[in-house]
Order: C-alpha cells, then structure tokens, then sequence
C-alpha cells in the first residue's frame, strides 16, 4: 500500500526536521523512515536524495550495508530466530529450519499471504534462555520445536497453520 | 556516607538528601515490597505475566504493598526472579517465579508465616528465617565480587534517585575535585585495561587523546554488543544505566572532550530507552549540559542506534557509522585517539570499561587493584551459556580459572554430559578443551592458549557438541559479517568455510586440514581490522586441540557429537517402537511409514535428518537412535560405560 506522494513527503520532511542537517544524520533518519513506512520505498529514497543533497545511488549504498533496512513492505508480524551462539548449541538452527517448514518461506522472505517476515539474526542477548524466537520484539523462551505451531497461532490464529498445512492433514485423514 | 565537596550545586545537593531519604524508606519499609527482576531475559522468561498478575491482585485485594521493576541480578536460569521485602523477616530472593508462585508467596509469606522456602535462592539481609542460607552463599554468587553490577537487580534503574542513594555520581564529583591529571593517575594506577577484547590500557589511550591537538574531542561508549553468545552489555545498561552514564562522564572530563555519543545496538530497546530516560535524568540532576556543577567542564550526550553490523564493534567502523557512511573500518594509524570521528580526537570505550571507573574514582586504585591477577586488574562480567546447569551473568575478579566458573559458579554440565570445551571470546576467540580447565581468566593465559578473553562471552560446549561445526558456525558468522573490504578476509573467509562445509558433509579430505591453517595464517596477516585478523581463531584452536575430531570427519567418514546432519542416519530399534506413530506425523518429507501399533521404519532415501523424529518419540520408548560412521550413538555410550567398569 504506497501512500499518496504528498502525505509521504510530508512526513519524511518532519523527520527530517528531527535532525541536525548533516551527512551523521543520514543513518538515525533511514531508521525512523523505516520505522514510519516499514521498509524504505524507491519513492522515500528519490525524496531523500531531494531533501538532503545526498544521491539515491549514496543512500542505498549505506542502507545495504546493514542488515536493519529493507526494501520491500514487511509482513504482518516479524519472527526472529536467533542464531547466536548459545542458541546454535540449544538446537538453534533446528528451530529456524522447523519455522521455515510451517510458513513455507526461507529467512530473509514473506509468506505469501504477508502475514509473517521470517529472519534470521546474529545474536538476540537472551543467551541464558536459548533457544529463542521472537515474534514482533516479543522474546519467546526455551523454544522447542514442539512450541512452535502454538507461537504461529498466538499472532495468526489457530486455523492458519492448517491452512498452511491442510495437504498434509488431508493424508493422514484418508 | 562522605560530605558532599563544597562545588557541588543546591539542586544535586537536595537531590542526594531526597536520594538518603528514598531509600532508607526502601529499606526500612512497613508496606511489604516486591521487586521483580524485569531485564530482556527477565520478560523473556515471563517477568512481565509476574507483574501483571501481581499488581492487578494487589489492586483486587486491595492490598497495601509496592512493587519495583529491577534489572537483572544475574543468574538468568533462576528467572524470573523475585525479591521480597517483609518488614519483620529479611528479604528473600526467589527463583524461577512464574504467576501462580507470586500469589502463593504474597498469601502465604507476606500475608502469613511460611516463607515458602522451595522456592529460595536466598536471602539479602542478615536475620533467621527458617534456615534459609544467605544469597551470597549461594554456589553460583559465593565466588563473585559484584563491582561492576553492584546496583544491578537491586534498584530501580529509572529511579535516578536509587542511584543517587548507592553513592551514584560520587566517582565523577571525585573526579572534578581532584582534577583532570589526578583522575588520569588514578586509573593508571588502577591498572585498568578495556573490557571490549583486546586489553588495551585505559590510561595509555586516554593519554594520546589529551596530547592530540584540538580543542574538539570526542568520547564515544561503543555498546554495539554484536558478540553472538553476549549480553553482558545489555544488563549493566538495562540494570544500571547511571553508572555507565557516570563513567562517561569522568572520561570525558578528564579527555576534555564536550561531546560523547552511544552506539548501542537497535536489538537492545530496552537497553536504548533505560538510557533515554537515564539521560533527561541527568540533564535535570545538572550532571549534563553546560557548565556542570559549575566546574566549567560541559558535556552533551548523544545516542546513535546501531543498524546492525558486525564489523561496527571495530572503533573506525563504528565510527564511519556515526557518520552515516557503510561501516568499513580504515586503515591504523592515525589512531582514533588522534584522529577519529570527523577527524577529531576520539576515544571508544566498551560499556563495561565506563562501568569499572565510578567505583575507581569512589575508591581509589588500592580497592580496586586487590581483585585480580598481576596483570590483569579489577572484575570482568561474563555471559554464561550453552550447555551448563546454571547460566547467567556472573562477575568474577580476573584470574579465576576456568574451572571455578564452570563447575562451581555454573554447576557443571546438565544431564551428566561430558565438558568438551568453552568457548571465550565469540567469533573473534576460540575454544579452550576440558583438559585446560585450570587455565586462569585473564587476558594473557587466554591469549596463550589461542583464544582471546573477548568481550565476556562464554559459551560452554559439551560432548553432544561438534567443534567442526562450531568452528563453521563461527566462520559462516564472521564470513557474512566481513564488510568485504580486504581480499584475504572476504576471500579467504570463504574458502575456509567451503572447506569446512565439505568436511562436516562427509567430503573431506586428508589435505583440507593443512589448507586450512594456511588459509587461517593469510587471513589473521592480511586483513585491516579486528574482525579480520581474529575470524580464524575458531578454526585453529579447534585444530590446535581437537585435530582428532576433524581427521574422524574426514578419514572415518563418521561426527562423532552426531551433529554434522549429512554423516548421520536416524533409526528406529525394533525392539522399542511401540507403534505410536509420533514421528511420522512430525516427519516432514514423509520418510517414516508403518501400521498402527507395529514397527515403523525410515526410508534413508527420502530421509533429511532434521531429527524431528528423534525429538517427538515419546522418552518412554526412546526408540529413535542415530548411526554415525561405524558406531551407534547407543553403542557408544555402552561401550564407554564398558570401559569405565
């Protein structure tokens, strides 16, 4: 859903109002753009580079290079499963590949319906409790892959995941 | 408690009288109080449901007691954690406190006379209380010296005035009385060296920037805690904000530098919005802003939110962040400290460094230099976790061994596994092996024995672990994060982890292993900053001690820890299966058949090895065992038991 250009330019130019008008603003305000329209538009980038002097071209190249900016509209809620260290050694990555069977999309992807972002992240600081997941910065402790399809539920409701899974439920019923 | 020095304005002067008075009431209170321990790990594991349900009976009830949202106390397995303030008993610190334990402690402990004593860790103050053993004696705190996080878990870390009471901001009025040089001699004197990783003394990069030329200097507080297996920064912040705060401010006085920034992480909200607030505190306190304290020293603070990148933790990198370029870091020298952000004087600290220096200032470098060993000075917190009984944050003078955190502090290894390893250090540091327990905790023995003490992060390995598969772990980490400005880093990183992918996939071969250390060595001499030069530590620590494990990947073709997936076949003993069907229910490529109530059966054609028949198998029937090369993870263990008798 692109907002009408007007609105957005509007909003951006608050932003900017925000900050001092520097290059060591550039980052700060990339994250509240983000933060207001969930990804960074072509559109909020082309009025970036009007505003602020600074060329598209310059703007993705910093935005690219950390992995907190996207380019394309988020979904619903955010999964993050953490792959830090204690994590890996708890199962970690079992954990990411189970989530990536139920929603049917690889880390980094939307599923079709936008209802979930599936992301894979460095390190979530709540070592003491691996594995973890969490869903919209909520952390969800000691995860299992038995917990998994009740976290789904928790934020997509309980028929989702047997929309999502009805092929299989459909074999064993036969 | 000490007279205030005479520069010392009305308003911070009322505010440390208001501060006394706040919490003797804490203290000495008739209404019962509950503090919560309500950090990241604390919500995680269901503070947050605690308080909820706690305050919303209080209210019902109509109840007369106060409750306070502390940070973390440190031992995270015991979470949530709950201290409880009766006025006639002493206080008692409670674990693993979920909804239902909190009413049951408020009905009978605080409104009756049982003091629920299942469920103690400990208790905070002095007096009987049906043989519950002080806190401190508790085996994962006896070995602990809190310094760094002594107000951590204890007060309310939006409460400036908390902080204030625990003789907060005396370091810094220390600092302005005695001066600029003093301050520097004392921590010089003190002996300490930065807790971001590589030791480098405080004072010696302090001196550079004061002899830097300029007037404008900058001091920045790096807490881009990006260590995967670390989350001692995110406490101290979350538990404590003040002291850091505190610690930035006596740096930056004795630097002259005016203008400070924190580049904290955007994963640590909590941490960013404890720092918002503990940061307008300070501007009311006049402890910020122009003229502070009338010592016509001036300082502003700013935060800058971390957009996740590894490399940032590098002081050029995180400088270009600042501003507001891809975070590359830039060749050695001109150091930071002579020429750093916008061409500035610029000294970074690590959060824990800011953290040490209150109580510096507060005490002097005598106190501070009787914890320690010869060279290295002082505490280090550590964040404990992987496979160990108890994990947490823990604080322990340096010089401790290896052995006394694991065993005594963390209690071990659970389910009477084997210790196979800890890993200091995270991507930048390596693994130190079961038989070198003994080895003392400080930045040289670390560096000896091929690791690095790091920013505090331990993660404790046993044997179901695969040190193949933690060195490509750490590689596919460092290889993603390399910003890709040196070949050998962005190159070689890569073939290493090529290499290890095909050894962990059954496809190694006898040459692999000398590849590797050559690559390693290339990697460590031609790359330009600290991610770079340390990436191949994992892999050489973990071919320095466990050189066997790797020549069994590639010579027997077998993962001994039943970790690398495409050396191992799932099973199912005949003998066990019930019939259940439990796993070919979860099996997601439908490689398990077999009729109800009769043996099932995998077909290792279809089979993926993601385990998640091994997981759903009911343990009464345990019937779901993996084979790896010769040996059965079952006929393992038996022929170890075999040995052993």
């Amino acid at each position: 859903m692109i907002r009408p250009a007007k609105e957005n330019s509007s909003q951006i130019t608050d932003i900017l109002a925000r900050y001092p008008a520097n290059r060591g603003s550039l980052i700060p305000i990339l994250q509240d753009v983000q933060e207001k329209f969930g990804y960074l538009s072509e559109e909020a980038v082309e009025e970036l580079e009007r505003l602020m002097g600074i060329s598209a071209n310059e703007i993705y190249g910093v935005a690219t290079f950390y992995t907190q900016f996207r380019f394309s509209p988020p979904g619903q809620h955010t999964i993050r499963s953490c792959q830090g260290t204690a994590c890996h050694v708890r199962g970690g990555r079992q954990l990411l590949q189970e989530l990536q069977q139920h929603l049917g999309i690889k880390s980094g992807q939307t599923t079709e319906d936008g209802k979930f972002d599936l992301e894979r992240v460095a390190c979530l600081g709540c070592c003491a409790l691996a594995p973890v997941v969490s869903v919209d910065g909520k952390v969800h402790a000691q995860i299992t892959t038995k917990k998994i399809p009740s976290i789904l539920s928790q934020y997509a409701g309980p028929s989702w995941l047997g929309q999502a899974e009805t092929g299989k439920e459909d074999d064993e019923n036969t | 408690m000490t007279s205030l020095q005479p520069h010392v304005g009305r308003g911070l002067r009322q505010a440390f009288t208001e501060a006394q008075a706040q919490w003797r009431k804490l203290q000495d209170s008739e209404v019962p109080i509950f503090f919560v321990g309500a950090a990241t790990c604390g919500r995680a594991a269901g503070a947050g449901e605690v308080l909820q349900r706690l305050r919303s009976h209080i209210e019902a009830k109509k109840l007369n007691a106060q409750v306070v949202e502390v940070g973390c106390l440190g031992p995270c397995s015991f979470e949530p954690l709950v201290i409880v303030h009766k006025s006639d008993a002493p206080r008692i610190c409670y674990g693993n406190i979920g909804p239902d334990e909190i009413i049951h402690i408020l009905e009978n402990h605080v409104l009756g006379d049982d003091p629920c004593k299942q469920w103690a860790l400990g208790k905070m103050t002095p007096g009987e209380l049906n043989g519950i053993e002080d806190f401190d004696a508790h085996p994962m705190m006896r070995q602990q010296v809190r310094n760094i996080l002594r107000n951590c878990g204890l007060i309310d870390p939006e409460n400036p005035y908390h902080y204030l009471a625990r003789e907060g901001y005396r370091g810094f009025l220390q600092a302005l009385e005695i001066g600029p040089d003093k301050t520097l001699e004392e921590v010089k004197a003190a002996g300490l060296r930065g807790r971001g990783g590589a030791g480098f003394p405080t004072w010696r990069k302090w001196q550079f920037c004061r002899n830097a030329s300029g007037q404008t200097k900058y001091l920045i507080c790096n807490a881009d805690e990006g260590d995967p297996g670390a989350f001692m920064n995110r406490s101290l912040i979350e538990g404590d904000p003040h002291a850091v705060l505190e610690g930035m401010l006596i740096a930056a006085f004795t630097l002259g530098a005016s203008q400070g920034y924190i580049y904290c992480r955007a994963e640590y909200p909590l941490a960013i919005h404890r720092l918002q607030v503990a940061i307008s505190q300070m501007r009311e306190l006049g402890l910020l802003g122009e003229n502070i304290q009338g010592s016509g020293f001036s300082f502003e603070l700013t935060i800058k939110k971390g957009a996740g990148a590894f490399v940032c933790g590098e002081e050029t990198a995180l400088i270009a962040s600042i501003e507001g370029q891809r975070g590359m870091p830039q060749p050695r020298p001109p150091f930071p400290a002579v020429s750093g952000l916008w061409g500035r004087p610029t000294v970074i600290q690590n959060v824990e460094t800011l953290g040490n220096l209150p109580s510096i200032l507060r005490n002097g470098a005598d106190w501070y230099t009787q914890y320690g060993s010869e060279s290295s000075k002082g505490t280090k917190t550590f964040a404990l976790a992987g496979k160990i009984e108890r994990t947490g944050l823990v604080e322990v003078p340096l010089g401790i061994t290896l052995k006394d955190i694991v065993y005594d502090i963390g209690g071990g290894i659970p389910a009477g596994k084997a210790l196979k390893a800890v890993q200091t250090g995270g991507p930048s540091g390596g693994c130190i092996p079961a038989e070198k327990m003994d080895l003392p905790v400080d930045y040289e023995s670390l560096t000896k024995a091929g690791s690095i003490m790091g920013s505090g992060g331990m993660v404790v390995l046993d044997e179901d672990t695969c040190v193949v598969d933690i060195a490509k772990y750490f590689l596919s980490f460092t290889q993603e994060e390399s910003c890709g400005k040196c070949a050998p880093c962005r190159v070689g990183t890569r073939a290493m982890l090529s290499i290890l992918e095909r050894i962990t996939a059954g496809e190694g071969e006898t040459a692999d292993l000398d590849n590797l250390k050559e690559i390693a060595q290339t990697v460590k001499d031609g790359s330009l900053c600290g991610l770079g030069q340390t990436a191949p530590n994992p892999v050489l620590t973990t071919l320095r001690y466990f050189r066997e494990e790797y020549e069994e990947h590639i010579d027997k073709g077998w993962c001994p820890a039943f970790v690398c997936s495409r050396m191992i076949s799932y099973h199912i003993d005949r003998d066990r299966c019930s019939g259940c069907g439990a796993c070919s229910r979860v099996c997601p490529v439908e490689a398990i058949s077999g009729e109800k109530k009769k043996l099932h059966v995998i077909d290792q054609e279809i089979c993926i090895q993601c385990g998640a028949c091994l997981s759903t198998c009911p343990p009464v029937y345990a019937a779901v065992y993996r084979r790896s090369g010769e040996l059965t993870r079952y006929e393992q263990r038996k022929e170890k038991k075999g040995k052993t008798k």
